[in-house]
């Protein structure tokens, strides 16, 4: 299992840190990246994401929006 | 034959998850069904009026709820939501989206969710730049011009939040005056970057991929702001719909005495979506607890 993760977020969004408690409990390495200083990043996350709500996960270029643990282990389990 | 469940718990928030662990310890055999772990507590800032802790935050809070309802091996079902509770001979039948569950017993714990402005518009620019959330999607929001609907203190909070970030804020408040508490009205009053709109109501979100502006009515007079973000905070209302043959109150909460008895014998309810005067995670997790002990009590008399 080598696939990329990054999680889009903020520091104040408890879905986020959701996220990142869940991806640290599965034993899963990712990459995360606070968007509430870098405009640069939050673009980047609306136009790969096309919506304006955190978090945002990209496993191997594909799109997950929100803590949807069902969609991450598919990804992750295909 | 389907399986019976002795009990089925809908909702995972902190009346919920209480509710669960009780249950568990009765060693019922139980079913939780749930949108989400936590409800609203996950979206709760600093508490400081949970008993044993000083200070920790919602997620927190919600990250040891969780801890101690997975302690025990009951089958929880997440990501899935109740559409109907039909009462059977002897039995309920609940049918969520992705299923059907039949149980002896059933407590509801839903809770509330964010109330919606009902317009033109809200539901497709939902997330392109219309939130429900200023805590989680505020930040996205720097230098940008944003509207605040509501004039509570949900509302002042999101005001609050976002002068650190945004360019502009408008709070479109449909009362007369803001109803928020008077400090935070002070704070929000004493900033050049906010706007009051008193007296007025939002007609409709307007924009193409994204929020660009909203158009407001006010003192009968229509007016459109630009604005790249909207924030709703108009407060909440019960997820009570599914539970169509319960009483419930103007609210639309669920009536329930002081033992969460319903109006049907064998269904409980507890919590934010009740009649309990006073919203509070303590109070949640104690009438989760209560509620559970009566469906237990119930189970044991029909034996």
């Amino acid at each position: 299992m080598n696939k990329k993760i990054k999680v889009y977020g903020v520091p104040t969004c408890p879905f986020c840190n959701m996220t990142k408690k869940y991806l640290k409990d599965k034993g899963f390495d990712f990459e995360y990246l606070d968007v509430s200083h870098n405009q640069n990043l939050a673009k980047e996350m609306v136009e790969k994401s096309g919506q304006m709500s955190v978090p945002v996960i990209e496993i191997d270029g594909e799109i997950i929006i929100g803590f949807d643990k069902e969609g991450i282990e598919k990804i992750l389990r295909s | 034959m389907k399986k019976i469940y002795d009990l089925v718990i809908i909702g995972a928030g902190p009346a919920g998850i209480t509710a669960a662990v009780y249950a568990a310890r009765k060693k019922m055999d139980i079913l939780v069904i749930t949108k989400d772990i936590g409800g609203q507590a996950s979206l709760s800032g600093d508490i400081q009026n949970y008993t044993g802790y000083q200070f920790i935050t919602g997620p927190e809070l919600v990250i040891k709820f969780e801890e101690h309802m997975r302690k025990f091996n009951f089958e929880i079902k997440e990501n899935e939501e109740a559409k109907e509770l039909i009462s059977k001979q002897n039995t309920f039948l609940v049918k969520t989206d992705k299923g059907n569950y039949q149980a002896k017993t059933v407590v509801v714990a839903s809770g509330k969710r964010s109330r919606e402005l009902g317009v033109t518009g809200e539901r497709e620019f939902r997330n392109k730049g219309l939130t429900y959330c200023a805590t989680c999607d505020g930040p996205l929001f720097s230098g940008k011009d944003v509207a605040v609907i509501g004039g509570g203190n949900s509302a002042l909070d999101a005001a609050l939040q976002l002068i650190k970030i945004a360019n502009h804020i408008y709070i479109i408040n449909i009362a007369d005056n803001l109803t928020g508490d008077g400090i935070m009205q002070e704070k929000v009053r004493a900033e050049n970057k906010v706007s009051i709109f008193n007296n007025s109501r939002v007609k409709e979100v307007l924009g193409d991929s994204f929020v660009q502006a909203v158009k407001i009515e006010e003192d009968k007079e229509e007016k459109i702001l630009d604005v790249q973000g909207i924030f709703v905070e108009i407060g909440l209302i019960p997820n009570s719909e599914f539970a169509s043959n319960l009483e419930k109150n103007e609210r639309k909460e669920i009536v329930v005495n002081q033992r969460n008895e319903t109006n049907v014998p064998g269904i409980f309810a507890t919590g934010d979506v009740t009649n309990v005067p006073e919203k509070q995670i303590i109070i949640a997790a104690g009438e989760g607890a209560k509620a559970v002990l009566g469906a237990f009590r119930y189970l044991s008399t029909k034996k």
